[in-house]
C-alpha cells in the first residue's frame, strides 16, 4: 500500500474500465488474492481455510450480493410508529408547511426567494457510488465488493480491476449452473491456489478470472478452477508490482458476478425458464434501457400465489416479503431490507440442516436461493445487497464447533443487531446530527418522503425549532403527500437546482447503504417501474389523453425510480459515522467494510 | 362605437377569467380587437393618428392591466401603436415629397408645436444622416433596410402642415386608417403563420437519428418536429409531462398520432435522461428583453441540466412573444399561482389548509407556479419566425428596439412595468 499504488489505481481503472457494459466487451474481472485473504483469516486458526471456502462458495452461488440499485433512498417507513405518523399529523408538527407538490420544477421560484433554504435531501446511497466517481471519474465500474481496507489500492496496481458487470439476475443461471460438486472442485481448487501461493511466498496467486469476464458468467466459475492455479503465476509474471502484495489478492470470491444485461437474449432465455416469477414480454421497451429488466406488473400476485405450494424450498415468511414487494407494499431501502432480514430470522428459526449436510453451507445456499427469489420479484437495492453480505459473511463465521441451536440463536441475533445498530441507531446518529444544521428561521426543501428527513424535521420542531418545509413532490409516486416523502428520481434535478441557487445541499444516509459502484449516468443501471403510471395521473381523470394509445408501436412510456447525482451537487453527507464531504465516502465505505465483513 | 365596447368588455373578461389559452391565441384576439377599434374609431380632420394612438391605448392599457403576466398582450400594443406611427410617417413623408418641402426642418417644428416627446439627438441625428426608417423591432430582426421612407417624427398633424395642406386631409385621413389596417391585418397575418415559418427551419435544426427532449406541450414545438419528420427525417422524441398540467401527455398523444417516435417520461427523470439527449428543444411563453425566457414552469430545471451536459437549449418562439421589457423578478413578478387541486386532493388535505388552527394562517401552503424565468445565459438559441438568433442579439436588438420607440410608447411601456409590479406584488402577498 505504498502511495504509488493508490495513485494507480485512480488512473488504472480509467484507462481499463472505459466504456459500458455491453455484454461483448469483456470487463476485467481480477482475481482473487488467496493471500490476503489468508492474512484476514489467519487469527480463527483451525477453521479458517473452510470459512474461506464457505465465504466464496456463498458468494459465487449468489452473485446476487451485488446489489444493484445505484442508489436507494431512504425510505418510508421503519418504524411502524413513524409510518404511522400521517401526512396531517406530520403536518401539524412541523410549524409551517409549504407543499410545491408540483415537480422539481417550481425549485427554482421557490428557492431564490429565500437564499437561506438548507436543502435536505433524502438518502441515498449512491454517495458511495458519487464519491467513487471522483477518483475513476468517468466509468460505469463497479469494483470489488467486499475489499479488505486498502486492497482497492493493490487491484489498482495489479492490473486487474475488477469491473462487475452488474447483472444482479445472473444469478439464476449461474446457482442452476454450479453444482454442489462443481463448487467443491472449486473450493479444492481454491484451497490448492492458497496452498500454491504460500509457497511461492509473495507472488501472486492472483486468479485471473479474466475468462469470467466475458458474457457468461457461468464458465468463470468453471475457470476458475483451473485458472487460479495457471493464471496466478503468469499474473504473477507480468505483474512484478502484484508480486510482492499478493498476499492480500484473493478477493476474487468476494467479487460480485456481473450483473444480467436483459438485452442478451440466451441469458435471458435461459434465466427464464427458472424464475418463479412470470417474467412478462413487454411492449415498446425502450431502447436505451433493453438492458434493464423490465417492469414486472403486480397483477402477477394470482398467478404466484398459486405458485406458492409448488416452491419447496421456499419459506413462507420469504415468499411473503417477495410479494409484498412484488406488488410494491414495501418499498424504500430501509423498509425492505428489515422486512427482508425479518424474514430470514423468521426462515433460520424454522431451519434444520439435511442430513450429510453442514449448516454452513446449505444455510448459504438456502439464502442465496431466497435472495434470488427476492431479485425476481424486485431487483435488490443497496442496502439489501449490503445486508445480505453481511449476513452470508456471518453465516460463513460460524465456527464449526457450534451446535445447530446455537448457531441459529447466534445468526438471529446477528440479524437483530444489523437492523438496530446499522438501521435504527444510525438514524437516531443521523437525526442527531443534522439536526444540529437546522436553524431558527431556516426554510428547508426536501424531496420525496424519507424517513430519516422526518425524523429530522420532527426532532427539530421538538426542539422548539422554529422553520419551514417546503416539500417538493413529483409524479409518478407523489410519495411526497404523505409526509406531506424516499428520494428517488428526481433528487439530481433538485440537487441541481439548489446548487445553482447556491443552496446547500444535504444528504441523509445510512453508512450501510453505501456502495462502491462507480457510475456516470443513471442509464446503464437503474430500475424501470410501472409505465402504466406514467399515462394515468392519479387522481386527475381528466388527464387521459393516452387512453388508447398505450399499444401505439411509437410510444413507449418510461418510469425511471433513481437517478445518480453529481457529488458536485452535494455538499455533506450526514450518516451514522458523522458529517462527511462526499469525498470522504470511499473512505467511509472501506471502513465498513473492515469492520463489518471482515472482523 | 357601442359594439367595439362590447367587444372589449367581452376580451376583457375573458382575459382577467384566464379563459384564453396560449399567447399565440391572446395575441391574435387582441390585434383582431384594435384592429376593429381602430376601425370604429372616429379620426378627426387635423392629427388623426394621434386620435387612433389615443384610442388604441386606451384600450391597450385596459387590456394590460386585465392579465399583466400575458405579455402578448402588451407586444401587440406596442406593434400596433408602432403600425400607427409609421403609417402615419410614410404618408406625411409622400405627402410633403410631393410639396417639396424640407422635411427634416419642418419634422422639428412639428415636434415642438404638438407638444411631442423629442426624438432623441441621436436619433434625430441619425435621421438625418441616412434614408434609414427608425428601426422597428421587424426590420431590426429581418435586417432589411426599408430605404423607401424618409426619417420622420411620430407626428405627423402638425399644425404648420396642417395649414399648409389642408386640402390634402380628409384623403389622407381616410387612407391612413386604411393603411392603417391593412398593416394590423399583415401582423394577424404574421401571427396566423409564424409557426409555419418556424416549421420551415426544422430541417436545419435536426438530423437524422437525433434524439430530442421537450417538455410540455407547445404548438410550436409540435409543428416544429413534425415539419422535420415530414421532411423525412426520423429521430426520437422525449417528452417530459409537465406536470402539473400534464400537457406532455397531449403533445406526446399528437406526436404518436403523427407517427413520430415518442417517448413519454416523468419531469424528474430529466436529469437522468438529458445525457442521452442531443437537443431540448421549447416553447416559450414570453422572450424578455435581455434575452431571459418565461417559460412554462419545469424549464429552468431542464435548461440547468442541458447545460450540465452541454445539450443545446433551443427555444422556439414567434415575434409576437418578444418582448421589450426587463425582467425583474421575474420568478415572483412575472408568474401567476394556479389553483392548488392541481396538486392536492381538497377533500383530503382540507383540515391542513383550514384556518382554525389559531395562528390565522393555515400550516399548510400550497404554491402552484405557472411560470419559470430561464435566464440567457442557459438558452443555446432562439429560433423565431425571422430566424435563429443567440440570447445576446435579442438583447441588442431589443436596445435599438427600445431607442427607437417614441417617447409616447416609452411612457406606455412604464406604464406597464408598473401594472406588472403592482399585479407582482399582490402575488407575493396572496
Amino acid at each position: 500500500m505504498d502511495p504509488r499504488r493508490s495513485a494507480r489505481t485512480v488512473s488504472d481503472p480509467k484507462v481499463r474500465q472505459v466504456g459500458f457494459f455491453t455484454p461483448a466487451a469483456p470487463p476485467e474481472r481480477s482475481c482473487s488474492d488467496p493471500p490476503h485473504q489468508q492474512d484476514l483469516i489467519q487469527p480463527q486458526s483451525p477453521s479458517s481455510t473452510q470459512v474461506n471456502d464457505h465465504s466464496r462458495s456463498g458468494n459465487s452461488l449468489s452473485p446476487v450480493m451485488i446489489p444493484p440499485p445505484p442508489h436507494h433512498h431512504s425510505d418510508t417507513l421503519l418504524r411502524t410508529a413513524l409510518q404511522v405518523s400521517s401526512p396531517k399529523t406530520a403536518l401539524s408538527y412541523s410549524a409551517k408547511t409549504v407543499t410545491i407538490p408540483t415537480e422539481n420544477d417550481d425549485v427554482p421560484s421557490s428557492l431564490s426567494p429565500s437564499r437561506k433554504v438548507v436543502a435536505v435531501k433524502s438518502p441515498s446511497s449512491y454517495p458511495g457510488v458519487r464519491a467513487i466517481s471522483v477518483p475513476a471519474s468517468e466509468l460505469t465500474t463497479v469494483s470489488v465488493v467486499n475489499l479488505p481496507p486498502g486492497i482497492s489500492e493493490k487491484v489498482g496496481g495489479g492490473a486487474s480491476v475488477e469491473v462487475q458487470n452488474d447483472r444482479p439476475v445472473s444469478s439464476k443461471s449461474l446457482k442452476e449452473k454450479t453444482s454442489k460438486a462443481e463448487r467443491r472442485a472449486m473450493q479444492e481448487a481454491q484451497r490448492a491456489a492458497k496452498a500454491a501461493a504460500k509457497a511461492e511466498g509473495t507472488k501472486a496467486s492472483s486468479t485471473a478470472t479474466k475468462v469470467a469476464t466475458s458474457a457468461n458468467t457461468k464458465p468463470s466459475k468453471a475457470a476458475k478452477p483451473s485458472s487460479q492455479k495457471n493464471d496466478g503465476s503468469q499474473f504473477a509474471a507480468s505483474e512484478k508490482k502484484v508480486g510482492d502484495r499478493a498476499p492480500e489478492k484473493d478477493r476474487k470470491k468476494d467479487a460480485p458476478h456481473p450483473r444480467m444485461q436483459y438485452d442478451d437474449t440466451s441469458r435471458v432465455e435461459k434465466a427464464k425458464k427458472r424464475a418463479v416469477v412470470k417474467q412478462t414480454e413487454v411492449r415498446n421497451r425502450v431502447e436505451l434501457f433493453r438492458h434493464l429488466p423490465q417492469y414486472e406488473h403486480g397483477t402477477q400476485l394470482p398467478d404466484l400465489e398459486t405458485k406458492f405450494f409448488e416452491l419447496d424450498p421456499m419459506h413462507p415468511a420469504v415468499y411473503k416479503v417477495g410479494l409484498q414487494y412484488l406488488s410494491g407494499d414495501i418499498r424504500g431501502g430501509n423498509a425492505r431490507c428489515i422486512a427482508m432480514f425479518l424474514a430470514f430470522k423468521e426462515a433460520i428459526k424454522d431451519y434444520s440442516t439435511p442430513p450429510e449436510k453442514t449448516l454452513i453451507r446449505d444455510l448459504t445456499a438456502r439464502i442465496s436461493s431466497y435472495v434470488s427469489f427476492l431479485i425476481e420479484c424486485r431487483p435488490l437495492s443497496v442496502s439489501m445487497g449490503n445486508a445480505i453480505k453481511f449476513l452470508k459473511n456471518q453465516i460463513a463465521k460460524l465456527p464449526l464447533a457450534l451446535s445447530e441451536s446455537e448457531a441459529k440463536a447466534t445468526l438471529m441475533s446477528d440479524i437483530d443487531r444489523f437492523i438496530n445498530e446499522k438501521i435504527i441507531v444510525a438514524e437516531k446518529v443521523i437525526v442527531k446530527h443534522a439536526v444540529t444544521k437546522i436553524r431558527d428561521g431556516d426554510v428547508l426543501l426536501t424531496y420525496g418522503a424519507s424517513s430519516a428527513v422526518e425524523m429530522i424535521l420532527l426532532h427539530a420542531h421538538e426542539l422548539g425549532k422554529q422553520f419551514r418545509v417546503v416539500v417538493v413532490d413529483s409524479r409518478p409516486k407523489l410519495e411526497g403527500q404523505l409526509l406531506l416523502l424516499y428520494s428517488r428520481v428526481g433528487t439530481a434535478c433538485v440537487a441541481m437546482v439548489a446548487h445553482a441557487f447556491r443552496v446547500p445541499v444535504l444528504v441523509c444516509c445510512e453508512a450501510y447503504k453505501f456502495h462502491e459502484r462507480v457510475q456516470l449516468d443513471s442509464i446503464c443501471f437503474n430500475e424501470l417501474g410501472n409505465p402504466d403510471a406514467i399515462s394515468k395521473v392519479h387522481g386527475r381523470e381528466d388527464i387521459n389523453y393516452l387512453d388508447g394509445l398505450v399499444n401505439r408501436e411509437n410510444l413507449q412510456l418510461l418510469n425511471l425510480v433513481y437517478d445518480a447525482t453529481p457529488s458536485d451537487y452535494v455538499s455533506m453527507i450526514i450518516t451514522d459515522y458523522g458529517m462527511i464531504p462526499p469525498t470522504s465516502v470511499p473512505v467511509i465505505v472501506r471502513e465498513y467494510r473492515r469492520e463489518h465483513l471482515w472482523s | 362605437m357601442p359594439d367595439t365596447q362590447a367587444l372589449v368588455n367581452d376580451f376583457l373578461n375573458k382575459l382577467k377569467k384566464r379563459k384564453i389559452e396560449g399567447s399565440q391565441a391572446t395575441a391574435k384576439q387582441t390585434a383582431e380587437l384594435l384592429r376593429s377599434v381602430i376601425s370604429q374609431t372616429r379620426v378627426p380632420y387635423t392629427n388623426q393618428a394621434a386620435a387612433l394612438i389615443q384610442s388604441v391605448k386606451a384600450v391597450g392599457e385596459g387590456l394590460i392591466a386585465a392579465n399583466p403576466v400575458e405579455l402578448a398582450v402588451g407586444n401587440v400594443v406596442r406593434r400596433v401603436l408602432h403600425i400607427i406611427r409609421e403609417e402615419d410617417l410614410s404618408l406625411t413623408t409622400a405627402a410633403m415629397a410631393g410639396l417639396n418641402l424640407s422635411a427634416v426642418s419642418d419634422d422639428e417644428d412639428d415636434v415642438d408645436g404638438d407638444n411631442q416627446p423629442v426624438l432623441s439627438a441621436a436619433a434625430i441625428a441619425a435621421a438625418s444622416r441616412s434614408t434609414l426608417r427608425p428601426p422597428s423591432l421587424q426590420t431590426l430582426l429581418e435586417d432589411v433596410p426599408d430605404s423607401a421612407a424618409v426619417p420622420h417624427t411620430s407626428s405627423s398633424g402638425g399644425d404648420s402642415e396642417g395649414k399648409s395642406k389642408s386640402a390634402d386631409k380628409s384623403s389622407r385621413s381616410r387612407k391612413l386608417k386604411h393603411d392603417v389596417i391593412e398593416a394590423v391585418n399583415e401582423l394577424i397575418q404574421d401571427i396566423n403563420t409564424c409557426h409555419e415559418q418556424i416549421a420551415e427551419q426544422a430541417v436545419e435544426h435536426i438530423h437524422q437519428n437525433e434524439v430530442i427532449l421537450t417538455l410540455g406541450s407547445s404548438r410550436t414545438v409540435l409543428e416544429f418536429l413534425c415539419a422535420a419528420k415530414e421532411k423525412k427525417r426520423s429521430f426520437r422524441v422525449f417528452v417530459a409531462e409537465g406536470a402539473p398540467r400534464y400537457q406532455g401527455h397531449l403533445l406526446a398523444k399528437e406526436l404518436v398520432t403523427r407517427g413520430l417516435q415518442t417517448t413519454l417520461i416523468t419531469d424528474s427523470a430529466i436529469f437522468a435522461m438529458i445525457s442521452r439527449v442531443n437537443m431540448v428543444i421549447v416553447g416559450a411563453h414570453a422572450v424578455m428583453a435581455n434575452g431571459g425566457v418565461i417559460a412554462p414552469v419545469g424549464l429552468n430545471m431542464v435548461a440547468l441540466a442541458a447545460q450540465k451536459h452541454a445539450v443545446p437549449f433551443v427555444v422556439l418562439a414567434g415575434s409576437h412573444k418578444l418582448c421589450p421589457l426587463y425582467p425583474h423578478h421575474p420568478e415572483v413578478l412575472l408568474n401567476e399561482l394556479r389553483s392548488p387541486s392541481e396538486l392536492l386532493d381538497f377533500g383530503e388535505f382540507s383540515d391542513c389548509l383550514d384556518f382554525g388552527s389559531g395562528i390565522g394562517a393555515p400550516l399548510l401552503h400550497v404554491v402552484n407556479p405557472t411560470f419559470d424565468y430561464v435566464p440567457p445565459k442557459l438558452v443555446s438559441l432562439f429560433i423565431t419566425d425571422t430566424g435563429g438568433h443567440n440570447p445576446s442579439y435579442i438583447a441588442e436588438i431589443y436596445q435599438l428596439f427600445v431607442m427607437s420607440l417614441r417617447g409616447e410608447d416609452m411612457k406606455f411601456k412604464s406604464e406597464i412595468m408598473k401594472t406588472n409590479c403592482i399585479a407582482g406584488g399582490n402575488l407575493v402577498k396572496s
